[in-house]
C-alpha cells in the first residue's frame, strides 16, 4: 500500500510539473500575458525545469522560454543572464528531436533581438551545435537550426563570418535539396542573410554551389520559398560584377521574369530586386535582362503595385537607363516613362518620389531625343514643382535639381521648355534660357512661335545681373530678333512711347 | 816757319775740329741711332702689315668659298626638309581623309548602325509585346489554377461536411432537412448526401487529423480543371490501387517518452495472485461471432470492388495493372 502511495506522490508531482510547464508555455505564446508572467518570476522557475529529469518537461520548458525570449529584448537578455544557454547548447547534441527543435527555437528567439545577444549565443558555442543539428535526419530539427543560424547571421558581417567558419554553408546547401519545402525555405533565407553582408561571404556561398540549387527552385509552386530564393539570389548578385554574372549564368532569366506575375506580391518584389541588383553592374548584364523582355515585365509590374513594392522596379529602370542611350531608349520603348510619371503622381512618400525623379533623370540625360520624350510626358513642370515644393525632403530636392539640369541640357523641344520660363528659379532658368539661345538662331519657325507664345516677353522681363551667364544668354536670344520687336516686348515700353508723344511738337 | 806755324795751327785747328766733330758726333749718335731704329721699325712694320693683309685677303677668300659651300649645302638640306614636311602633311591629310571615311563607315556599319538600332528597338518592342502576352496568359493560367484549387478545396470541405452530417439524409419515410416536401427539388446538399457512401468514422487517419477514412483523398481530386465531381470517386478511393499503407510505428513517437510512473509500475510489478482468468469464459463464442460478422462484410466488399473494376476498365487506359493490383488486394 505504501508503495502505491509513494508512486502516486511522484506521479502527481510529475504531472503537476508538466501541467505547470504546459500552462506557462501556452500562456507565453500570447504576447499580452508575458508581462504578467515576467512579474510572477517565471524565468527563475523555468530554469530548474530546464534541468528536469523528464524530457517532455525539459522540452516544454524550452518552448516556454523560447516564447518569452521571442517576445522582448529584456527577456532575451534575462535568458542570457540566467546562464541557460550553455546548458541548452550542451544538451542540443544529446537530446531527442523535439528537444532539439525547442532549444533551437530558444536560440533563435534570443539571437533575434540584437547583435550583442547573437554574440552571446555565438560565444557559448551555439553556432557549432546548430551546425551539427543541420546534419540531423529530422527535417524539423534542420529547419529550426537553419532558422536560428539565419537569425544569428542576419545582424552583421562578423556574426555571419562565425556562422560560415562553423561550416554551415555546405550543410545549408544540402538542406536546399531536402524534399520538405519548409526546410528549403529556411535554408534559402539563411543563405540570403549570410550573403547580404560582404562580397567575401557571398563568394563563399557561391563556391559551395548554392546558385545552381537556388536556380532550380525558382519555378517551385510554393510562394514563400520563391520569395526566399529570389532574395538570396539578389543578395548574392548585389556585391560584384562577377557574382552577378554567375547568377545570370545559372540561366534563371526568362523564368524569373515569369515570376513577376506571381500571385504573391513579395515574390514579385524580390524578383524585381534581383533584376535591379543584376542590372546595376554593367551594360551587358542590363542588355541580357532587356533582351529577355524584363523591361516590359517590370513596367507592367510597376502598374500593378503600390508603395514600397514599386521602389526596386523604379530603381531598376533608372539603372538600366543610366548605362547607355540605347538601353535608355529601350526603357522608353517599353513605356517606362508614362509609368514613372504615374508613379510620381501616385506615390506620396518622398524617398520613392526621389527614386522616381532619379530614374527619370537617368532616362532623359542622354540625347535630345530622350529629353524630348521626357518633356512630352509633361514631366519637367512636375519635377520643377517638386523642386520648388517647400515640404519636399532635401534629398528629393537635390535629385530634382540634378535631373532637371541634366535633362534641360539636352532638351531642344521648345514647347516643352516654355512652361519652365514662367516659374523657374534663376538657377534652373539659366539652363532653360541657354537652350533657347542655342536653338533660336537656327530655327525661324521656332522664333516666330517664341514671339507669339509670349516667350520673348517673358525673357525681357527676366531681371538678370549684368555680366552674368543668364544675361549673356538673354542677349544671345535678343540678337536673334529685330530690335523693334525686342524693344516692343521690353517692360515699360508703353511709358517710353507716351513720353515721346508728350515731347513731340507738331510742325 | 810761318808755314809750319800755319800748318801747326792748321793741325791744331784740325785736331780741334776733329775733336769738336767727334764730340758732336758723340752727341748726335744716340739720336741718330734712335732715328735709324725708327726708320727700320717702320719699314719692317710696313712689310709685316703688307704680309698680314695679304694673308687676310687669302683667308677671306677661303672663308668666302667655304661659307658659300656650307650655306648652299644647308639650304639644300632645308629645302629637302621643307619638301619632305610638305609631302608628309599631304600624306597625313590624305591618310586622315581615308581614316575619316573608313571610321565613319565602320562605326556606321558596326557600332552606331542606324538600321541595326532601329531593328533592335523594333525587336525590343516586339519582344516586349510577346513577353506581355505570355505573361498575361501565364497569369490567367495561374488564376485559373488557383480558382480550381479553391474549388477542389471547397468540394472536399463539402464532402467532409456531408460525411459528418450523413444522418440528415432523407429516408423513404421521413424527408430530411435538405429535402423539404414543399420544394420542387431537393437541396444540392441532399444530392451530395445521397452520393457519399457512409462509413462509420472508425479511427482518424494517421497523417491528417481531420481526414476520415472513406473520405476522398485530396490526391484523387487534385487533377485540375476537370469539373468531374469529386464525390463520385469516393467509392473508388477506399479501394483504389494507391491503398494507404498502415502506419509502421504506433502513435507514440519516441520509445523514450513512456510515462515514468508506468515504467516504475512495470519495474515493481509483481503478478497478483487471483483466481480470475485472464480471458473471459465466453471468449470462444465471442471470437466465433466476430468471425461470422467479418465474413459477410468481406463478401460484400468483394462484389463492390469487382463492379468498380469494370468501371475502371471503361475509364482508364492502365486498367490492367490496376485490376491486377486490386485482385492481389482482395485475395
Amino acid at each position: 500500500m505504501s508503495q502505491r502511495q509513494i508512486i502516486q506522490a511522484f506521479e502527481q508531482y510529475q504531472k503537476s510539473r508538466l501541467q505547470f510547464v504546459q500552462t506557462v508555455s501556452d500562456l507565453a505564446s500570447r504576447p499580452q500575458n508575458i508581462e504578467m508572467l515576467q512579474n510572477a518570476g517565471v524565468m527563475s522557475l523555468l530554469r530548474p525545469l530546464m534541468l528536469d529529469v523528464v524530457p517532455s518537461i525539459q522540452q516544454t520548458a524550452a518552448l516556454a522560454l523560447g516564447h518569452l525570449a521571442d517576445h522582448s529584448d529584456d527577456l532575451a537578455e534575462a535568458v542570457v543572464k540566467e546562464d541557460i544557454l550553455p546548458h541548452l547548447i550542451s544538451s542540443l547534441a544529446s537530446q531527442n528531436n523535439s528537444y532539439k527543435k525547442a532549444a533551437a527555437f530558444v536560440l533563435r528567439a534570443v539571437a533575434k533581438h540584437s547583435p550583442e545577444l547573437s554574440q552571446a549565443v555565438v560565444a557559448c558555442g551555439g553556432v557549432d551545435a546548430l551546425v551539427v543539428c543541420l546534419s540531423d535526419f529530422d527535417p524539423g530539427v534542420k529547419e529550426a537550426a537553419a532558422w536560428a543560424l539565419g537569425f544569428i547571421a542576419r545582424h552583421n558581417a562578423s556574426l555571419s563570418q562565425s556562422v560560415v567558419d562553423a561550416g554551415a554553408i555546405p550543410q545549408l546547401v544540402m538542406c536546399l535539396l531536402e524534399p520538405k519545402v519548409t526546410v528549403k525555405r529556411i535554408a534559402a533565407s539563411t543563405l540570403s542573410d549570410i550573403c547580404k553582408h560582404t562580397p567575401e561571404l557571398a563568394q563563399t556561398v557561391v563556391e559551395s554551389g548554392a546558385i545552381a540549387h537556388l536556380a532550380q527552385m525558382i519555378l517551385n509552386p510554393d510562394a514563400k520559398l520563391k520569395r526566399q530564393v529570389f532574395s538570396a539570389l539578389s543578395q548574392i548578385s548585389k556585391h560584384s560584377i562577377s557574382l552577378a554574372e554567375m547568377v545570370i549564368e545559372a540561366e534563371i532569366f526568362p523564368a524569373a521574369v515569369v515570376c513577376l506575375r506571381d500571385q504573391d506580391e513579395f515574390v514579385r518584389k524580390n524578383v524585381c530586386t534581383l533584376m535591379r541588383e543584376v542590372v546595376k553592374h554593367t551594360p551587358e548584364l542590363s542588355q541580357v535582362i532587356v533582351n529577355c523582355g524584363g523591361m516590359a515585365a517590370v513596367v507592367d509590374y510597376l502598374g500593378n503595385c503600390q508603395g514600397n513594392l514599386r521602389l526596386p522596379g523604379i530603381m531598376m529602370l533608372g539603372y538600366v537607363a543610366a548605362h547607355s542611350e540605347k538601353l535608355a531608349m529601350a526603357v522608353i520603348l517599353s513605356k517606362g516613362v508614362p509609368q514613372l510619371s504615374l508613379c510620381l503622381s501616385e506615390e506620396t512618400e518622398h524617398h520613392i518620389k526621389a527614386a522616381t525623379v532619379w530614374s527619370i533623370g537617368q532616362i532623359g540625360q542622354h540625347t535630345p531625343e530622350h529629353a524630348k520624350v521626357v518633356a512630352t510626358a509633361n514631366l519637367l513642370p512636375k519635377l520643377l514643382e517638386l523642386y520648388m515644393d517647400a515640404c519636399s525632403s532635401e534629398d528629393l530636392q537635390a535629385k530634382c535639381k540634378k535631373a532637371l539640369k541634366s535633362i534641360l541640357q539636352k532638351c531642344t523641344y521648345l514647347p516643352g521648355l516654355e512652361p519652365l520660363l514662367y516659374d523657374a528659379p534663376s538657377n534652373i532658368l539659366k539652363h532653360v534660357v541657354f537652350q533657347f539661345s542655342k536653338v533660336l538662331p537656327h530655327d525661324s519657325k521656332a522664333r516666330r512661335l517664341f514671339v507669339t507664345s509670349g516667350g520673348l516677353k517673358k525673357v525681357q522681363e527676366i531681371e538678370a545681373e549684368p555680366g552674368s551667364v543668364l544675361q549673356e544668354h538673354i542677349n544671345a536670344i535678343n540678337s536673334c530678333f529685330p530690335e523693334e520687336i525686342v524693344r516692343y516686348y521690353s517692360p515699360g515700353y508703353s511709358e517710353v512711347l507716351l513720353e515721346r508723344l508728350e515731347t513731340y511738337q507738331p510742325a | 816757319m810761318a808755314e809750319l806755324m800755319k800748318i801747326e795751327t792748321q793741325v791744331e785747328l784740325f785736331i780741334e775740329e776733329i775733336l769738336h766733330r767727334h764730340n758732336q758726333a758723340e752727341e748726335n749718335r744716340k739720336r741718330e741711332n734712335q732715328a735709324a731704329i725708327r726708320i727700320q721699325s717702320w719699314f719692317r712694320a710696313c712689310r709685316v702689315r703688307a704680309y698680314l693683309s695679304h694673308l687676310h685677303k687669302k683667308a677671306v677668300i677661303i672663308q668666302k668659298i667655304w661659307r658659300g659651300f656650307t650655306a648652299r649645302a644647308r639650304f639644300r638640306q632645308m629645302v629637302k626638309e621643307a619638301y619632305f614636311i610638305m609631302k608628309m602633311n599631304f600624306y597625313e591629310e590624305m591618310a586622315v581623309r581615308i581614316q575619316r571615311r573608313w571610321r565613319g563607315f565602320f562605326v556606321r556599319k558596326y557600332t552606331h548602325n542606324f538600321y541595326a538600332r532601329k531593328r533592335y528597338l523594333r525587336g525590343v518592342l516586339v519582344n516586349n509585346e510577346f513577353v506581355r502576352r505570355d505573361l498575361d496568359e501565364l497569369e490567367e493560367l495561374q488564376r485559373r489554377e488557383k480558382n480550381c484549387l479553391e474549388l477542389v478545396k471547397e468540394q472536399t470541405a463539402k464532402v467532409y461536411l456531408a460525411h459528418r452530417s450523413h444522418h440528415l439524409l432523407s429516408t423513404k419515410q421521413c424527408p430530411g432537412v435538405f429535402n423539404p416536401p414543399f420544394k420542387p427539388a431537393p437541396h444540392e446538399m441532399e444530392q451530395l448526401l445521397r452520393q457519399v457512401k457512409y462509413q462509420p468514422p472508425t479511427r482518424l487517419a494517421p497523417g491528417g487529423g481531420t481526414r476520415v477514412l472513406g473520405m476522398p483523398s485530396p490526391a484523387a481530386l487534385s487533377v485540375p480543371w476537370t469539373r468531374e465531381s469529386p464525390w463520385i470517386k469516393t467509392r473508388r478511393s477506399c479501394c483504389s490501387p494507391r491503398f494507404t499503407l498502415p502506419p509502421i510505428a504506433s502513435k507514440k513517437q519516441q520509445g523514450l517518452l513512456r510515462e515514468p510512473g508506468e515504467v516504475w509500475e512495470q519495474h515493481v510489478n509483481c503478478p497478483d495472485l487471483t483466481l480470475r482468468l485472464q480471458t473471459s469464459y465466453t471468449h470462444l463464442e465471442e471470437a466465433q461471432n466476430h468471425l461470422q460478422q467479418l465474413q459477410p462484410a468481406k463478401f460484400y466488399r468483394r462484389t463492390i470492388r469487382t463492379g468498380n473494376m469494370l468501371h475502371n476498365q471503361g475509364l482508364n487506359s492502365d486498367a490492367f495493372t490496376k485490376t491486377a493490383y486490386a485482385k492481389k488486394f482482395i485475395l
